[in-house]
């Protein structure tokens, strides 16, 4: 029986900061923006964290598809900032879309893969009948040490998305992983920023990883990148998934639609999910989307997705990824800092 | 019911008390009402104060058993009860005290009220007075005091045209009047400008809209009229004693810049006495916040229903006006204490029915009326007094 | 933190607009009364879940807040009134240039305030303006 996203939804806070500005604060080269290829990224209001991105993603899903909340038999949601180190994201996101109480929950964290590890744990459950709905969600906050190049690109935002097996938006044809020990990027317990290992995040990390798994799920599913009429990498920049989708013989047009990390910056475990998310705004019916996430430390999940008939009829009834890009607020270095309590009082 | 008289009163200067405690205000302003009312501690058998949040501000309750110990009167044994309805504590006070000699339980009755506001940060202050709203339905959003008001101004503002320099004129004449009154915490006349460029606290009301953090204290000793001047030459005797509660949050109430509390306290008070509000000569009402004078003469009926922003700025309500308001200065000037405001109120009634109150006279003033809030309006008081 | 159960208590009514409904006088509460004041003793009453639209009937914008919100001033407090009647006190995001009186609002979820470093985050709703907002 086939299982897959039976709705999804995103969510990005108003609040922008461009590139430059960060630039211009730590007096770095001019053209970092184009460097990146990140412009400008999201910030989350004084009172929004992974929790409330969450919930609004969520809700936004649940609307998207008319869904019972009381379907859902399992919350999970991977995120790096969870508010609590001890004390789940996914309870307050359960009593605010208003579950019912008979189902699991678990935060996850994978740097900035645990929303699509989280989709595999739904998928699990489903494709063995154990629950009727699951909740996968990837949400952040995340931060950037002030003056790190991080800083450029750690932004705010999340996905979610309801896995089940009826009235499928998109169909899960498959999904491949592949996982190392490869500290490239960390945070330890109580440190306010990650620490990372600069050039070594790139060819040992964030490549060797998303090569594997896209390969291995070409492989497993015998099929090549031109039988994908979309794609969606992992986009910690704007750089690294236009180059890994050129080695892996992926298209720019394949990956555009997907491509929001110019705009938003690296929404973390939000990031891949609002890709596809993206392009899941714009496919049709029978389209297939190629996803590969990457979590640093390090792994990547990849999927094989085919684009089903409901999503024509619940496309329209929540929030697209780019109705987000709309009616947006830029706030200088100063104001920035305040609303990401880089100022410690 | 027997009619009942204030026999003696007493008051602390107001302000910010750095050397003296809570009990130290109780013991100056109990002396002061026992010595004005010629009593001697044998002869008392009831005492009611008004306190608001001692457990916040000074972290002692039983203010009940402490102010009759403090006031010497541990070894007699003399009921002493302590009661609580956040600003309008102090009037409840009176009105319980009231109650006690009217029935003939009691006959000579001290009610008084206390706050020690300044030993704690204006943050620890603020929000002990914000538990005098709604804590769960409103402060838990982040309203405070002072933004309930700020919220009633501006419908009022929307509805009736009232002005911010409207606004600003109640606290120029309170201000006026404090600078009149030895007891008042304020002494400096201002001007509209100088109110109109002070910080915001909760827009549109500003600091100078509002009543300051302050100590003091007040009593005043009660009698039933026929033994009254066996204490007093100039006994001054109480018409009318009433109360009204509301919805505790504003939001709930029937019209955001009404106080139906005070409609309903104010109506029952007038029939009481088989009076009207013209035949009030002066009036001390809750001026916790400037709009809150303007909100409460109409409520009062001293004037319609959204003229109350004029009636300062043409001095309706000024000394030698139609109805003088707030001789004392008002909570805005002569400072709220939350506990002490209603007994300070009935304290300038007493002055100035007796024609005792010196610069700030109200010539022939004969029949006052002293109007005291708790909360935004959750409990009102209004007592009638004349001489 | 002994706020932890009185919030706990009110979860359902923070998060989402959860109130009451008398059957018998048709009027919709929240906050949630347990009573009805219409009806007192012959009321019935049930919960009622709050789309959470409504209209600011008035604001104010605090600049001098209690300890628990000083870092969020200044921010705007308003009654609002939702569309089946009930009114209720909140926060609405925007610029105080923005809100006015009749502005039409709805929900979101956020962080109302939280206890300190080591605390409890309590969240719950505020309110957006309906125009401008996604």
């Amino acid at each position: 029986m086939p299982v897959g996203i039976v709705s999804y939804g995103v969510y990005i806070p108003r609040y922008r900061i461009k590139a430059e500005e960060i630039a211009r604060v730590w007096g770095e080269r001019e053209d970092m923006a184009q460097s990146l290829n990140v412009f400008e990224k999201s910030v989350p209001d004084f009172d929004e964290d992974a929790v409330t991105i969450a919930v609004e993603a969520a809700r936004n899903a649940l609307k998207r598809a008319s869904i019972d909340p009381a379907r859902i038999g399992a919350i999970y949601v991977g995120s790096e900032s969870h508010p609590y180190a001890v004390k789940p994201t996914g309870t307050i996101v359960g009593e605010a879309i208003g579950v019912d109480h008979q189902l699991t929950a678990a935060d996850l964290e994978f740097a900035c893969k645990a929303g699509t590890a989280a989709i595999q744990a739904c998928l699990g459950l489903v494709s063995a009948g154990m629950i009727d709905l699951g909740l996968a969600m990837g949400t952040d906050t995340s931060q950037g040490a002030p003056g790190d190049a991080l800083e450029y690109t750690a932004a705010a935002g999340g996905a979610a998305y309801l896995i089940g097996r009826e009235d499928l938006a998109a169909e899960i044809e498959g999904f491949y992983s592949f996982t190392t020990d490869t500290p490239d990027f960390w945070r330890r317990e109580g440190m306010p920023y990650p620490e990372h290992g600069g050039r070594f995040t790139g060819v040992p990390g964030y490549f060797k990883h998303v090569t594997s798994a896209t390969r291995g799920l070409l492989k497993k599913m015998k099929t090549i990148p031109e039988d994908y009429d979309y794609a969606v990498f992992h986009q910690p920049n704007g750089k690294f998934p236009r180059r890994v989708a050129k080695s892996l013989g992926f298209s720019a047009d394949q990956i555009e639609p997907g491509l929001v990390v110019p705009w938003i910056g690296n929404t973390y475990s939000g990031s891949s999910l609002i890709g596809l998310a993206a392009t899941l705004d714009v496919a049709k019916p029978g389209d297939r989307i190629f996803l590969a996430s990457f979590g640093s430390g390090a792994g990547s999940d990849a999927f094989s997705i085919r684009v089903g008939d409901a999503i024509e009829d619940i496309r329209n009834r929540a929030p697209r990824v780019r109705d987000y890009f709309e009616n947006v607020q830029y706030l200088d270095y100063a104001v920035y800092a305040k609303h990401k309590g880089k100022l410690r009082l | 019911m027997r009619s009942v008289s204030i026999i003696g009163a007493g008051c602390t200067k107001f302000g910010e008390r750095w050397d003296d405690s809570l009990r130290d205000l109780v013991v100056e302003t109990g002396i002061m009402a026992l010595e004005d009312a010629n009593v001697s501690g044998d002869e008392i058998d009831g005492l009611y104060v008004g306190n608001m949040s001692g457990g916040r501000f000074v972290e002692q309750e039983h203010i009940g058993a402490l102010i009759s110990d403090c006031a010497g009167l541990s070894r007699l044994h003399v009921p002493s009860t302590r009661v609580e309805a956040a600003c309008a504590s102090g009037g409840i006070a009176l009105r319980q005290s009231v109650l006690a000699v009217a029935s003939g339980y009691s006959d000579v009755v001290i009610a008084a009220g206390v706050e020690k506001m300044t030993d704690v940060t204006g943050g620890v202050a603020a929000d002990a007075l914000a538990a005098a709203a709604d804590r769960e339905w409103e402060c838990f959003f982040g309203a405070t005091f002072p933004a309930l008001y700020a919220m009633i101004a501006r419908l009022h503002m929307h509805r009736y045209g009232t002005t911010r320099e409207e606004l600003a004129e109640v606290a120029v004449k309170n201000h006026h009047n404090g600078s009149m009154n030895p007891i008042s915490q304020y002494q400096m006349e201002i001007t509209v400008d100088k109110v109109l460029r002070s910080p915001l606290v909760a827009d549109p009301l500003r600091v100078l809209d509002c009543s300051p953090i302050t100590d003091g204290a007040a009593a005043v000793v009660l009698a039933p009229t026929d033994l009254a001047h066996k204490y007093s030459d100039a006994p001054i005797n109480i018409l009318a004693a009433a109360q009204a509660s509301d919805t505790l949050a504003l939001h709930d109430r029937r019209d955001i810049t009404t106080l139906d509390a005070t409609v309903s306290a104010a109506r029952k008070a007038f029939g009481m006495a088989r009076l009207e509000p013209e035949d009030i000569d002066l009036a001390e009402v809750h001026d916790a916040f400037t709009i809150g004078e303007i909100v409460a003469i109409e409520d009062l009926g001293f004037v319609e229903k959204g003229e109350g922003g004029r009636a300062a700025g043409e001095g309706i309500t000024a000394i030698g006006g139609k109805i003088p308001i707030n001789t004392s200065g008002g909570l805005k000037a002569c400072g709220h204490p939350v506990g002490a405001t209603g007994i300070k109120q009935a304290y300038e009634m007493v002055l100035q029915l007796r024609g005792e109150a010196g610069k700030r006279q109200v010539q022939g003033a004969e029949v006052g009326l002293a109007h005291n809030v708790g909360g935004c309006g959750g409990t009102a008081l209004v007592h009638i007094m004349s001489r | 933190m002994s706020t932890v159960p009185r919030f706990w208590r009110h979860i359902p009514q923070r998060y989402n607009l959860v109130g009451t409904h008398c059957e018998k006088c048709d009027e919709y509460y929240y906050p949630p009364r347990t009573i009805c004041p219409n009806c007192r003793r012959n009321a019935k009453m049930e919960d009622h879940k709050f789309d959470g639209e409504g209209t600011v009937v008035t604001f104010t914008t605090i600049y001098n807040a209690t300890d628990d919100f000083k870092r969020q001033t200044p921010y705007n407090l308003a009654i609002i009134e939702l569309l089946e009647g009930p009114r209720l006190t909140g926060q609405v995001i925007c610029s105080p240039e923005v809100i006015e009186i009749g502005m039409r609002v709805k929900p979101v979820f956020r962080i109302l305030w939280k206890e300190g470093e080591r605390g409890i985050i309590y969240y719950g709703t505020k309110f957006v303006p309906t125009e401008g907002w996604v």
